[in-house]
Formats: structure tokens, C-alpha cells, sequence
């Protein structure tokens, strides 16, 4: 990445009054970087931002509450940041932003289907538009937009929204405003399609709560509904109706929250679809409340206040 | 008004307690005819409605789902459905993205004066849900055991 070498100069910088600044740093192969925490000035060397800075770091701020903390955001992350201050579950004074212009992250379920392969890998090169990767001897080319993020190519915030110290320039945002193939093709569903849709999906869940525990808004940690004895929400069953409860509560609670960042997706180990189903109910809120959430600190989440008069509702029509 | 015809649906009812329950209890005070597959849960006020409570129902084999409050501007506890309303809106949207028909879920205000409103509120959806009829449902043992289990309760 371009500007690396300037971060780095930055977060050196402000690293005295830090407890901790999270970043980013190669991970166990060429194709995976790790979330990296920086508290001493040796470890500002190891960072690394690119294509496979995937994590959202701010996942990890509502744990770090008290400390000073420096995190490095993509333009999605920033909006996480935001909707946590939105919701006071993290205090402005003491997170220092450092925001990049990111030109997108890679969705690494594409480069395993790409590759058919799930192993580890000798190397990786990003030359232009083309990833090279090795892999057992052999190379393989395959052309970047095939592998990156969805999110990726309809991104309105490439540059971190919120931020104490910015390196390198600002772009624009990404021009593709044509619609969400996967989102199209949903909407076009009959009722009892989508009955059947869903839980063919959640069939396959494994109950790991990886979705709940890599997104940054769900912070009850062991307070979840999921793990509740009283109420008892969810059973220990193996059955669809309770994995997809899960998912049910897990989305509703993220209503008017949801920045559509896709960690829950991209933890997913089964591959389940969960991002379709946050896109889908975010559209269904900027509908009613033209609301989007985590771009304006000032703002108040939209199930957390009301107006005597709705625009949108008209529930005595019924 | 003569109760519906054939098999009864399972209808769930979330009554705040203190306009439409006492609505409900009118109605039947003055002895109004009324279809009887609704089975009413009475709460505190509709902004103690948890949405996720009307997914489990529905998830768990109802075949609709009736929410009913004080008219806004009257809640007991002054702003409750004013939120009530945005999270039972949100819902309403937000059941069909899971395949749920839009009309197995209703929201309205009904006052304890208004006995007559509430006949027809209740006949009216009654009427709306066999016309939809009895709610798609999950596959899988742990269904059937409810549904037994609910129909053991009716
Ligand atoms: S639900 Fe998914 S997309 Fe939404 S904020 Fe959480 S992790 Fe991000
Ligand atoms: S799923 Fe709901 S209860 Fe569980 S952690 Fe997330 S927000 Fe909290
Ligand atoms: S991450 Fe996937 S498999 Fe794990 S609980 Fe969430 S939906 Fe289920």
C-alpha cells in the first residue's frame, strides 16, 4: 500500500499517548493478514495494510473502554467507529482514528473457490490488477475484481469518515451505482421461495457464533440472547428453527445499526448468506426512516427515538 | 357477527393491558360476537413488545400475529408505542424478507372504551389469516413436538 510508510510515521508520532493502536500485520500465510496491537515502537514495523486488510478492527473497541486506544480504519470500519459513538458505547476522547484511502479489500471464500484449494500457499503478489498466488508449485493468475469484496465495489465511504490523523489523498467513491445482483435476484423471490431459501441456508449453520462475535455492534458479550437460560430464547437443539432464530435475533438487534461492514459474513464459516439479510433490512429502514447508520456521530439510531408524526408509517391504514 | 366457519387458526395476541386489553374486555362485557382462534397475551404496554417475541411465535407455528396498543398520543406510560410503532413497522417489513406473508402480522391501536373497534379489529384479521391459511412451517421434529404441545394447550 502506497501510503504505509506514512501511517506508520503517523502512528509513531502518537504512539506515546497510546495504550494500544490496532492495525494490521501479515498473517500465517501470504494471503491472510492478522489484526495487529502495537504498544511498543518495535511493532509499528510488522504493520501492514492492503488487500487483505480485511478485519474490522473496531470490533475491538467497546472491550478496550478506558484505555487509550489508536485503531486504523478502512472507509467501512469508520463507519463502525462512528455508530458506536452514535451509541455512546465508546468515548471519542479516547480512540485516536488514523483513516487511509482504501481501494478495496479481497473476500477470500472467491480466491478459495477461485483456487479450489483451501491449503496454505507459498506466495502472493498484487502487481496492478492481478493477483498472482503460488501454490504448490504452480502459479495462478487471477484478475483482482474477480476476488474482491462485494462491499468493495459499491463503496460510498472509500475514505475513513471519521479520523484524527488522514495519510495520503482522498478518493472517490466507487462509480458502480448499478443495482445488487444478489439483492435483485432475492427481491424477485415468491413468499414461500424465500420460506424455503432461508432454511436451506441456516441447515447448514454450526451454531459458532463467529457472525455475532466478529461484528463490532454486538457488544453484550455474555449477556446475548443466545446464551440466555432466563429467558430461554434458543434451545441447545440441532434444528433450523433454532439456528435461524439466532440469526433473527442477531439481525434484529442490528436494525438501524447495521453498517453493512460484513463481518458476520465473512466469519462465517458455512459461507451462509447473512449479508443479504442485514442489505435487505438496511434497505428496508433508509426506506422508512432515510437513514443510513454510522455516518453521522451526532445522529440517534432510528429505533431509539420517535416522531409523534411518522412520514413513512401509515399504520392506521390498516 | 357469527364466528368463522371451519377449523380455527392459531392466533396470537399482544394486548397492552391498559387500552386494548380492556378494549377486548368490553367488547366481551357487551357481549359482542367475536371468532374465537385469537389467544391473547396481555403486556404492560406495546412498547414492552419485543419484536423477536412475534418472530418466535411465528417461527414456533402461529398462524398470525395480532399487536395491539393505545392510540398513539394515549399510552399509560405517554411515549411507549411511539417506539412500540417504529420496531413493530421495522418488523413489519422485515417478516416477509424471511418469506413470511406481509399480512400474518398486524399492528393497531385500540382504545378500553372501544369495544366495537375491537370486534372488528379481531374479526377482520381472523378473517385475514384463513383467507392466507394455516402459516407454512418449519420442517423438522422439534416442530411437530410444538405444535402437539400447542395443540394439547387449546
Ligand atoms: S451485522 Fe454484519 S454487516 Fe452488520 S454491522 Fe454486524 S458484522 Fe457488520
Ligand atoms: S445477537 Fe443480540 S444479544 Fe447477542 S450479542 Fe448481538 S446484539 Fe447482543
Ligand atoms: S458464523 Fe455462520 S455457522 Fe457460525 S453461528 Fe453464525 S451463521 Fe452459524
Amino acid at each position: 500500500m502506497k501510503y504505509q510508510q506514512e501511517l506508520k510515521d503517523s502512528i509513531r508520532k502518537a504512539l506515546p499517548g497510546l495504550d494500544v493502536v490496532i492495525a494490521w500485520s501479515a498473517g500465517y500465510d501470504p494471503l491472510h493478514a492478522t489484526p495487529h496491537f502495537i504498544r511498543r515502537e518495535e511493532d509499528i514495523d510488522r504493520l501492514e495494510i492492503g488487500p487483505f486488510s480485511v478485519h474490522n478492527l473496531a470490533t475491538y473497541l467497546p472491550g478496550l473502554r478506558g484505555k487509550k486506544v489508536g485503531i486504523v480504519v478502512k472507509g467501512c470500519d469508520s463507519r463502525s467507529v462512528i455508530e458506536l459513538l452514535q451509541e455512546n458505547l465508546i468515548n471519542r476522547e479516547e480512540v485516536t482514528i488514523f483513516g487511509f484511502p482504501c481501494t478495496g479489500v479481497v473476500d477470500q471464500t472467491k480466491i478459495r473457490k477461485a483456487l479450489g484449494h483451501t491449503g496454505k500457499v507459498d506466495f502472493c503478489q498484487i502487481a496492478s490488477q492481478t493477483v498472482v498466488i503460488g501454490l504448490g508449485g504452480e502459479e495462478h493468475k487471477l484478475r483482482l475484481s474477480k476476488v474482491l469484496a462485494d462491499k468493495c465495489f459499491s463503496c460510498q465511504y472509500p475514505n475513513a469518515l471519521i479520523s484524527d490523523h488522514f495519510v495520503g489523498e482522498k478518493i472517490s467513491p466507487s462509480v458502480q451505482t448499478e443495482g445488487d445482483d444478489d439483492l435483485e435476484a432475492f427481491e424477485k423471490m415468491p413468499m414461500d421461495e424465500r420460506f424455503a431459501f432461508w432454511q436451506k441456508e441456516m441447515d447448514r449453520c454450526i451454531r459458532c457464533y463467529a457472525c455475532r462475535n466478529a461484528c463490532p455492534m454486538c457488544v453484550c458479550r455474555d449477556h446475548c440472547l443466545a446464551e440466555s437460560r432466563d429467558p430461554h430464547w434458543l434451545s441447545q437443539e440441532d434444528s433450523v428453527r433454532d439456528k435461524w432464530m439466532f440469526q433473527l435475533i442477531h439481525a434484529y438487534h442490528l436494525a438501524g445499526r447495521c453498517t453493512e461492514c460484513g463481518e458476520c459474513q465473512r466469519a462465517c464459516p458455512m459461507d451462509i448468506p447473512l449479508l443479504l439479510l442485514k442489505k435487505k433490512m438496511n434497505k428496508e429502514i433508509k426506506e422508512l426512516f432515510q437513514y443510513e447508520a454510522g455516518v453521522d456521530p451526532e445522529a440517534t439510531p432510528p429505533l431509539l427515538s420517535f416522531k409523534m408524526e411518522e412520514e413513512n408509517i401509515n399504520e392506521r391504514e390498516w | 357477527m357469527p364466528v368463522l366457519k371451519g377449523k380455527e387458526l392459531r392466533i396470537v395476541g399482544f394486548l397492552c393491558n391498559w387500552c386494548s386489553y380492556g378494549g377486548a374486555d368490553t367488547a366481551g362485557v357487551g357481549r359482542f360476537n367475536q371468532p374465537t382462534d385469537l389467544r391473547i397475551i396481555r403486556v404492560p404496554c406495546s412498547g414492552r413488545i419485543d419484536p423477536l417475541f412475534i418472530m418466535k411465535t411465528l417461527l414456533n407455528g402461529a398462524d398470525g400475529v395480532l399487536v395491539s396498543g393505545c392510540h398513539p398520543r394515549d399510552c399509560h406510560y405517554a411515549e411507549g408505542n411511539f417506539y412500540a410503532r417504529r420496531r413493530l413497522e421495522v418488523l413489519h417489513r422485515f417478516l416477509p424478507i424471511l418469506g413470511i406473508e406481509p399480512g400474518r402480522f398486524e399492528y393497531t391501536w385500540v382504545s378500553a372504551s372501544e369495544g366495537q373497534r375491537w370486534q372488528q379489529v379481531v374479526t377482520r384479521f381472523t378473517e385475514q389469516i384463513h383467507k392466507l391459511g394455516p402459516a407454512p412451517k418449519i420442517a423438522g421434529p422439534a416442530a411437530s413436538e410444538t405444535l402437539r404441545q400447542m395443540e394439547a394447550a387449546l
